[in-house]
């Protein structure tokens, strides 16, 4: 669906981003045609691995179902999906994404660390749409 | 030349689920403000639409819909789009015609029959969309952000649910002294809490809702309203349409991520910061000098976090602020008299001109029972969705 926003296996799953090779600008989702700094004149826009693991900057679910694009069976209950967004300190950047499954607002709070970890967006018996995750770090699947 | 140029007239549709065409709410709209200026449609030299997206394709050409709607007679024609921040741009672009020349009088419409539900981007398989994105990777929908914001300000501040809440039972309270207003009922803080969650921490009653609607002003010269024996009107004295500056760093709506900031230290003001400073600027007015604000309380949260960009307090002091009273009618800054759109909903394209519509009833002191007591000077602020600033500084 989106194309090179992540990569790898296991605990080499990584969010690709780019970065400017003038201003070191980094870019998530990637931005491979300019870069944005206004003060920048311009570079080659370079894809680089984001840090794995980060600060939880908020949280909060949705309880409600999502409305199409978002894929869910309408067959099933709606099951509450936590969304986190997290500082990566590197990076000096917020990136949003779902909680791994299982996890809840209950189990979060900010400022503590997270990992990103693989998953699926939505399956069916043709195709299997794969995302990220944040997971706060010390819990296995 | 003055910057300033005179609200002439303002007029609503009542908001509510109405269920008809947009049109018509514009068209409504657009005659009541009409009658409250004194000016018969043939008058008018320009005529704006703030556009619509759900109202199809004359939804997308507002301007000329409204102006066939209300009988073709020649005037020049303009419509504008910028999300949330459409009807600020509307007015904007009517004082700048009428600043230059171009148009001595214009009339500003914006009109929408809003979905129930949560909004969604347009359809089809648009992976290079950033707000279709949002939706089809991420289930994100505009409670969340909302959600987000409200959880942030909880673990930095100490905001609590309750204090949202009593965001909520102020402007419903206000609403209820509201013809214009969906939502005319009070509310009270148990209603709040016992209201199903939405995106936690925030719940239903924090939450607006989607509505119908639709709000129009004459805009003119001074040298017009002077000629319309109208020697003191309200007038505009600023509007601010900035974007943000790089880089971003408070996640905001459609985005998934906000800009980094491991090239350039973010600016000292975030973007809704700037939004008001701008209209300060160019109003040569600050926050001490305002008799009343109208905000987008999208949530009830996101409203305490305007007092501190508007500069009504210190950062961090909102809810001490709304606590201590500050902010409902008879302190010493109202926000949201009108009820806001706790008590409204949203009616994206018509809301930054009801705002408007608010502030100049507010400053002719033709607000009935929400008046606010002697107001001289008012702000509107909102944002539209890709960085549009939004804020109106009205005087009298």
């Amino acid at each position: 669906m989106v194309v090179g926003w992540f990569t790898g296996e296991g605990d080499g799953f990584r969010l690709l981003g780019t970065r400017c090779a003038a201003c070191a600008s980094v870019f998530f989702p990637r931005e491979d045609h300019h870069c944005r700094n206004p003060a920048c004149a311009g570079g080659a826009l370079v894809e680089v691995p984001l840090s794995r693991r980060g600060r939880v900057w908020s949280y909060t679910d949705s309880r409600y179902r999502p409305p199409s694009p978002y894929v869910s069976d309408p067959e099933l209950p709606w099951d509450p999906c936590a969304l986190i967004a997290v500082e990566l300190e590197a990076e000096r950047i917020v990136v949003l994404g779902q909680a791994a499954p299982g996890v809840t607002v209950a189990d979060l709070t900010v400022g503590m660390e997270v990992e990103v970890v693989p998953g699926v967006l939505h399956e069916d018996t043709e195709t299997t749409w794969t995302t990220w995750h944040w997971r706060p770090t010390g819990v296995k699947a | 030349m003055t910057g300033e140029v005179a609200v002439l007239g303002a007029g609503m549709h009542p908001w509510g689920k109405w269920g008809r065409n947009f049109v018509e709410y514009g068209v409504a709209a657009a005659r009541a403000a009409l009658t409250d200026a004194g000016l018969d449609w043939r008058d008018i030299g320009s005529i704006i639409g703030a556009d619509t997206v759900r109202g199809g394709y004359p939804g997308y050409v507002a301007g000329a819909t409204f102006a066939k709607a209300l009988g073709w007679q020649g005037a020049r024609v303009t419509s504008v789009y910028a999300a949330c921040a459409t009807g600020a741009q509307a007015v904007d672009a009517a004082r700048a015609q009428i600043l230059s020349g171009q148009a001595e009088v214009v009339l500003v419409v914006g009109a929408d029959a809003a979905p129930k539900g949560f909004f969604r981007p347009a359809g089809g398989h648009r992976p290079d969309d950033p707000d279709w994105l949002r939706f089809r990777v991420l289930g994100a929908t505009n409670p969340v952000y909302f959600g987000l914001y409200a959880r942030r300000r909880m673990a930095v501040h100490g905001d609590t649910p309750d204090d949202f809440a009593q965001v909520k039972v102020k402007n419903a309270e206000m609403g209820a002294l509201n013809p214009h207003a969906r939502y005319r009922k009070r509310v009270t803080a148990e209603e709040v809490a016992a209201s199903a969650v939405v995106a936690d921490p925030l719940r239903l009653l924090d939450i607006c809702a989607t509505s119908d609607g639709g709000a129009a002003v004459v805009l003119s010269s001074l040298e017009f309203a002077r000629r319309h024996g109208d020697a003191d009107p309200v007038r505009i004295r600023a509007v601010s349409t900035v974007t943000p500056r790089y880089p971003n760093t408070v996640l905001d709506l459609p985005d998934v991520a906000t800009d980094s900031a491991v090239a350039v230290d973010p600016p000292a003001e975030t973007f809704r910061m700037s939004i008001a400073r701008a209209a300060y600027e160019e109003a040569g007015v600050g926050p001490e000098d305002l008799s009343l604000a109208e905000v987008y309380d999208l949530s009830t949260a996101l409203e305490v976090q305007w007092y501190e960009d508007l500069g009504l307090c210190a950062e961090g002091e909102g809810a001490k602020l709304l606590r201590d009273g500050e902010t409902a009618l008879g302190g010493r800054i109202p926000v949201n008299a009108s009820g806001g759109l706790a008590s409204f909903g949203e009616a994206v394209p018509a809301q930054a001109i009801a705002q408007v519509c608010e502030l100049a009833w507010q400053l002719r002191g033709e607000a009935g029972q929400r008046q606010v007591a002697g107001a001289r000077v008012g702000i509107s602020a909102n944002q539209g969705l890709f960085g549009h600033g939004s804020a109106v500084i009205a005087v009298r």
